[in-house]
């Protein structure tokens, strides 16, 4: 029976400090200004946020006794796919002059996102 | 026989990952399961070899395990760490900052490994790439010694894959 209860106490636990990151990363996300500072916070939810849920899910489902580890291809996942997805919205960023414009690379000419034709700044821009 | 071995195979580190996905999805452990999940780690790397024909030379299974599980702990801590910066750190002294780290890594495939614990890991995001790939831009947010953040990537992160891809 004690283990039951320790288990349910994990459980609580990891929703917690699961469910607190979560909302760290929104009051990053509300209290921040610019579209890169921003950035950051969902990174946070990502990870730990997302982990610590999961991780009361198995601990869960071991403890109640149909073990289940499908979770950790959730994570997989979610750690293959999340570095894209924030990559992506960073290029926009510098595509879009949104953001304090880099420095230029020691090594190479420029940024691939900046190395497009003069023109293609001339656009209607942002609307 | 090598040859054979190579047409059948052509990524067998992606056969094993591909049979270990299969199972997890079934949610059980049983030798069916695991045999057809080895079928598809067969078939499927062998029918879009056509689109994916470099096979990363060397890869160490084992070092790849030490580093996913010391990125993992470093996520933990970087955690921490930026949830501290979010609560207590007010928005005019915040201090982000652009890096530039060169690359001494060449593999497209440890590039991108790179590139992803960077953004894994809370308060830096890899933002772009330079266009011939000699150098990474990674965008951090609140640093007092940006220097000091290039030089870790490169010693805790980029030796680290260059010895597991190499």
């Amino acid at each position: 029976m004690t283990g039951e209860i320790i288990a349910i106490h994990a459980v609580s636990l990891c929703l917690l400090i699961g469910a607190g990151f979560a909302l760290v990363g929104v009051i990053g996300m509300l209290k921040f200004n610019d579209p890169m500072t921003r950035l950051h916070a969902p990174t946070k939810v990502g990870t730990m946020g997302i982990g610590m849920l999961l991780l009361a899910s198995v601990i869960h489902s071991f403890a109640t006794g149909e073990g289940s580890v499908h979770e950790t291809l959730i994570m997989a996942f979610l750690f293959v796919t999340a570095p894209i997805a924030a990559h992506f919205i960073a290029k926009v960023n510098i595509h879009r002059r949104t953001c304090e414009t880099p420095p230029d690379p020691p090594r190479d000419e420029t940024w691939s996102t900046l190395d497009t034709a003069a023109t293609d700044g001339e656009g209607p821009g942002p609307g | 026989m090598a040859r054979a071995f190579r047409w059948l195979l052509p990524h067998p580190f992606l056969t094993l990952l591909l049979a270990l996905v299969w199972t997890l999805l079934q949610n059980e452990v049983s030798a069916g399961m695991v045999v057809f999940g080895l079928i598809l780690g067969v078939l499927i790397p062998w029918g879009t070899s056509v689109w994916w024909p470099d096979t990363p030379e060397g890869f160490r299974l084992g070092r790849m395990t030490a580093y996913v599980l010391l990125v993992l702990w470093d996520i933990v801590i970087a955690n921490v760490q930026v949830a501290w910066i979010v609560l207590s750190v007010p928005n005019r002294k915040l201090k982000p900052a652009w890096i530039v780290v060169p690359l001494d890594l060449r593999e497209p495939e440890a590039i991108t490994v790179l590139a992803g614990t960077i953004t894994l890991t809370p308060g830096t995001v890899s933002s772009d790439l330079s266009d011939e790939g000699h150098s990474l831009l990674v965008h951090v947010l609140h640093t007092d010694d940006p220097d000091a953040v290039r030089d870790e990537i490169k010693t805790r992160y980029e030796r680290r894959l260059q010895e597991i891809f190499s």
